[in-house]
């Protein structure tokens, strides 16, 4: 075992770092804020420049070769700057299926100029009812003139109002819950009869409901084969998952590291508060639970491509479940410690706050997890077959 | 980043978990119904440890210890623990033992290391006192000079298994100058053979006997038992805190109750089938292994240091509170796994309650004190606030 980070993560990690103080406080995530787009072009360009984007494709596809762990390590750095380029829904999530199961043409169409910072993409797969459960699918896809025409709708789509191509869940068979019977689909965000309704989420994020009204695409457009698009479409959400822990894993750093450093300045009583010591245990904890949700996370995003899905799966759900779990008692606690101007919109704080609850929620609370968890196979197979 | 055990170390896992099923049947039956053993069961696996070479993995060789690397040293360690086998007592082993190996004089060495091997003296700790505890430096035993020797007058309390013990090595105070820390001594005293050193046991509320009182009347110690310098006692006392941090937050114990946890809810009737088909109990069990994840995958950071030979990182002085506090979580677990049999007791016949709850009570009860013994965890919290993140006094 060894857990240090190489040295051509290291100076990733540190290149990030640096590019996030200098050219991406969190001043450039208010201005963008302000913004329909909620994110830069020029920016996210830069950063397919600088290889980021590109950093755990292959080579092939011009990529640079790695795994999944380095774009956890990129994604860290960027929370820590709430930087809002929509790294999560179009390298980790669009582009992840887009590699797996896309043909040459699909690649080099969709992908290489993804990878280059040239256009953004995004995966649309929750429904309003669907909650948590990814089988739950009533989007369809009828088969028609050799192609698919697609009816429905998906909510709250990352990055679903300014992606070029989107990937969709659309079921081509069966019923409502049925596992079997879901495709994936790659439709141009600006398809006829697709309508994009934007939404500012609570982190300042732009996200979109897209209605589906008879949207027509090729054949060319099915990801993978027809009615298999379940277990990969569980495998992005998870990948999703992972990547969420690790941009949070940055909020949870900030919010703690910045919470310290008002514990030692602020006085009260001709004293730092941080001498206190009902405040000093407070901090004691805010430290343990930001180091279990660093462990959990580099443990997710080892095994987030693992060959077993229930090695993915336990190790993805107990790393997301300490972001929410752990994580939350991180920045609850900030907000008290801070006091009154934790609550104020000029502080950064309630910023990182916001950021870190969306996260939370994304990809399965901790409830959700919890309950994948325990329906593991592994979970009881060891009692049981001692019995 | 290297998830996996190197090749040999998966190997040694192997040799490990191929002797614990040779275990003597008895030991097996007890260590798989989560089962508290005796002192004497503790001492006769001592034994068969020390037959297999195994009684001391944190020794070096010469002294008749196993010479492991620090990766062996921990899957021995959480092998045995999650297998639930009888902790051997650490105070000679793992406490006074590496104390003497690196302080001692080459006759204490002879004299007290190959007895402590074999299991063939008992060692027991003084160091705390009534109103000695989390602030340990405020100690007052007295160790006076007379000729060669020390007179011992005083009290030590917590001296877990005193009632036992051969041997006690105490904290005492041989100067009342400087600051508290400076005037304390490290002494060993022969407690079968010194007049004026009475003990005590205490029942715990788990019905047993672990710890216990220790009272010094004119008990006399020769000088030559000290270990270390005169008043050099308490750097003794932080160099043996030191010794396998890695180990003390119960983590390994703990993935062991979790399995036998699901063991009691798989025999638990309810309703048509039994506890372990029920939704809401599996997501339970299923929140506290998360948790233990997180704890185990901080452990293995700080293990994958200490392999490398650094000094204890950030993350292993976390382990200690919430490796005991999850620890203590999962025994509340299976006492709510129980349902109407967490009413019984060690001695309920066993048609009313079956062997593998029978101690669940017992050790429920004493493991409250995981959280308070080897540094409270409210103590483990103002050192993190103060070493770590340099909040002010």
């Amino acid at each position: 075992m060894n857990f240090d980070l190489s040295e051509e993560q290291q100076m990733i990690v540190d290149t990030v770092a640096k590019w996030v103080e200098v050219q991406s406080p969190v001043e450039r995530f208010r201005k963008c804020r302000e913004d329909d787009r909620t994110w830069d072009r020029e920016t996210w360009a830069a950063m397919g420049e600088y290889g980021w984007l590109g950093v755990c494709y292959d080579e092939d596809i011009g990529g640079f070769g790695g795994d999944f762990l380095d774009a956890a390590l990129i994604l860290e750095q960027l929370g820590r700057g709430l930087v809002p380029e929509p790294y999560i829904p179009s390298v980790v999530m669009g582009g992840s299926l887009i590699e797996r199961l896309g043909s040459d043409e699909h690649q080099e169409r969709f992908l290489t100029p993804m990878l280059e910072g040239k256009t953004s993409l995004a995966l649309a797969y929750a429904e309003r009812q669907s909650r948590y459960n990814l089988s739950d699918c009533l989007t369809s896809a009828h088969a028609k003139n050799g192609g698919y025409v697609l009816a429905g709708e998906k909510t709250w789509v990352l990055n679903g109002h300014a992606a070029d191509q989107i990937v969709v869940a659309a079921r081509t068979s069966g019923d409502q819950l049925d596992d079997r019977g879901i495709s994936l689909f790659v439709v141009d965000g600006d398809a006829a009869n697709l309508t994009r309704v934007e939404a500012k989420g609570m982190d300042g994020h732009t996200t979109a409901l897209l209605r589906f009204e008879g949207v027509e695409v090729g054949p060319d457009r099915l990801l993978g084969e027809v009615d298999s698009g379940l277990p990969h479409l569980e495998w992005a959400v998870d990948r999703g998952a992972a990547a969420a822990c690790a941009e949070g894993q940055g909020c949870v750093q900030e919010l703690f590291e910045r919470t310290v450093a008002y514990l030692k300045q602020r006085e009260q009583f001709e004293v730092p508060i941080g001498s206190f010591q009902a405040l000093q245990h407070r901090a004691a904890d805010m430290y343990t639970e930001t180091e279990l949700c660093r462990s959990t996370m580099l443990l997710a995003a080892i095994q987030v491509d693992s060959d077993d899905p229930e090695i993915r799966k336990a190790e993805v759900s107990a790393a997301k479940a300490q972001l929410t779990r752990g994580g939350w008692f991180v920045q609850e606690n900030a907000i008290q410690l801070f006091g009154g101007i934790g609550v104020t919109d000029e502080q950064d704080e309630g910023l990182y706050f916001k950021r870190l609850r969306v996260l939370q929620g994304l990809f399965g609370d901790a409830d959700h997890h919890i309950a994948r968890f325990q329906a593991l196979e592994r979970f009881d197979a060891a009692v049981r077959s001692e019995a | 980043m290297e998830m996996d055990l190197a090749p040999e170390h998966v190997a040694f896992r192997e040799e490990v978990l191929d002797f614990l099923a040779e275990m003597p049947a008895e030991f097996a039956r007890k260590a798989r119904n989560a089962h508290y053993f005796s002192h004497a069961e503790t001492m006769e696996w001592q034994r068969i440890l020390h037959a297999k070479g195994w009684a001391a993995p944190n020794w070096p060789a010469e002294h008749g210890g196993t010479g492991w690397d620090v990766t062996r040293r921990f899957i021995f360690t959480e092998e045995l623990a999650r297998a639930n086998t009888p902790e051997l007592s650490p105070f000679g082993l793992v406490m006074v033992g590496p104390l003497l190996i690196e302080f001692g004089t080459d006759e204490q060495k002879q004299r007290f290391l190959p007895k402590i091997l074999s299991g063939d003296e008992v060692w027991c700790q003084g160091y705390s006192e009534p109103n000695a505890g989390s602030d340990l430096a405020s100690l007052q035993l007295r160790a006076d000079k007379d000729g060669s020797d020390y007179i011992l007058n005083g009290q030590k309390t917590w001296t877990t298994n005193a009632q036992y013990a051969d041997w006690i090595f105490v904290l005492a105070r041989t100067s009342r100058e400087g600051r508290k820390q400076e005037g304390i001594s490290f002494l060993l005293a022969d407690i079968q053979n010194t007049d004026g050193i009475d003990v005590k046991p205490f029942l715990t509320t788990g019905g047993t006997t672990a710890f216990s009182e220790t009272w010094f009347k004119d008990a006399r110690v020769p000088q030559s038992n000290r270990v270390g310098p005169e008043n050099g006692g308490w750097s003794m006392a932080k160099a043996l805190l030191g010794h396998e941090r890695t180990a003390i937050g119960g983590v390994s114990e703990s993935g062991g109750w979790i399995q036998h946890v699901k063991r009691i809810a798989l025999k638990t009737p309810l309703g048509k089938g039994t506890l372990l088909d029920d939704p809401g109990f599996r997501s339970r069990i299923a929140a506290l292994e998360m948790r233990l994840r997180a704890v185990t995958m901080a452990q293995n950071r700080s293990l994958a240091d200490a392999q490398l030979g650094r000094a204890p990182g950030p993350e292993s002085s976390i382990l200690k509170i919430v490796g005991t506090e999850t620890y203590q979580e999962i025994t509340e677990l299976a006492m709510d796994a129980m349902g109407h049999d967490a009413l019984g007791w060690k001695d309920s016949p066993e048609e009313v309650l079956p062997d593998h709850e029978k101690w669940i009570a017992s050790r429920f009860n004493y493991l409250r004190a995981c959280t308070i013994y080897g540094g409270s965890n409210e103590i483990q919290r103002n050192v993190i606030a103060k070493r770590i993140l340099g909040l002010p006094s």
